[in-house]
């Protein structure tokens, strides 16, 4: 199973070894994490971080945050890879001015909701009102007949 | 703001490096020695030589957000060794869901009284066809539905092409991308 390092006897170097051209130890550090059929996700992480600094920020985890910690190297690589210059900063910025956006178009309709429930509550108390002024009507009629 | 290393102060990256601060330093005007942290973070993270690749493969105007972007990925990792900066998109990916679909929530609000407005609206004046006669209303709805999002309903920035493996909980729950990041 991946999650428990490299299979025993496994004679494929993991794609780091294979990348860096050597030999892949049994406790190679790389080796859970890089796996042979995934050679760009190293290759990303290599020409970002290099090798050495991956290889210490990983050996300073506790081995059950290894993972998490290769994954989001690699997101931040690959996105450093696509866009040199903002590399995964561009996105954070993208979506906080998404959130900006969200948040005011939210504001608005939540103020229309507001005013829509209030006219339904005024137009169904004017309908009331209108009631009454036709009641008034018709006694007003039957007074002056009165008279 | 870009500055040029002068005789006798060295950048903090030649500071940082123990070596002379030559005319020309690729890192000066980025790494002023006022700010030593600030190189410091990124030679951890990035390692020196993989910076100086980086910014030759630049055009000179574009190298100051660039290191800008990385000190700031830089500092994201060291607070954060496992997640980086990565957390900061993971937590804000989340509240772009979640006010999403309170912004549904909001525009179905709006639709169910927009509707329910129709049965109490003046009777059609006597004509071939009342609902032919009356001019098309602009509903309120109209002016919020501008959903940017895909059709399962959340939104995907772009410059993210992919959601991130933390938060496939769209109840966005998951505490997993650690806490936020201030730009």
């Amino acid at each position: 199973m991946k999650e428990s390092g490299r299979k025993h006897g496994a004679l494929s170097p993991c794609a780091a070894c294979k990348l860096l051209r050597r030999r892949c130890a049994e406790d190679c550090v790389f080796a859970p994490y890089f796996p042979p059929d995934e050679p760009h996700k190293f290759a990303s992480v290599h020409k970002v971080f290099g090798a050495s600094n991956v290889n210490k920020m990983l050996q300073e985890l506790p081995e059950h945050q290894r993972r998490d910690a290769v994954s989001s190297m690699v997101y931040e690589a690959n996105a450093r890879v696509r866009d040199p210059v903002y590399g995964c900063v561009g996105a954070i910025s993208s979506l906080q001015q998404q959130i900006h956006s969200l948040q005011t178009q939210l504001a608005a309709a939540q103020a229309e909701v507001v005013h829509m429930r209030m006219r339904q509550f005024s137009s169904s108390s004017n309908a009331g009102g209108a009631m009454d002024m036709a009641v008034d009507q018709a006694n007003m009629g039957e007074s002056l007949w009165s008279c | 703001m870009a500055s040029s290393s002068s005789y006798n102060s060295p950048c903090a990256a030649c500071k940082f490096l123990r070596r002379k601060c030559m005319p020309g330093c690729i890192f000066a005007p980025y790494f002023p020695p006022e700010e030593p942290q600030k190189f410091a973070n990124v030679h951890k993270i990035f390692g020196a030589s993989n910076v100086t690749k980086l910014l030759n493969e630049l055009p000179p105007h574009q190298r100051e957000d660039a290191v800008n972007s990385l000190a700031y990925e830089a500092e994201a990792r060291v607070r954060d060794p496992v997640y980086g900066c990565v957390g900061a998109i993971s937590f804000l990916q989340r509240q772009v869901q979640r006010l999403q679909k309170e912004l549904d929530a909001a525009n179905s609000d709006l639709i169910h009284y927009a509707c329910s407005e129709i049965p109490t609206a003046l009777p059609a004046p006597p004509g071939p066809s009342s609902i032919q006669s009356m001019a098309p209303r602009q509903r309120p709805i109209d002016h919020y539905n501008r959903r940017m999002g895909n059709e399962e309903g959340y939104y995907e920035a772009p410059g993210v092409p992919y959601n991130l493996p933390w938060n496939d909980n769209p109840s966005g729950d998951n505490n997993a991308g650690g806490g936020a990041s201030n730009m």
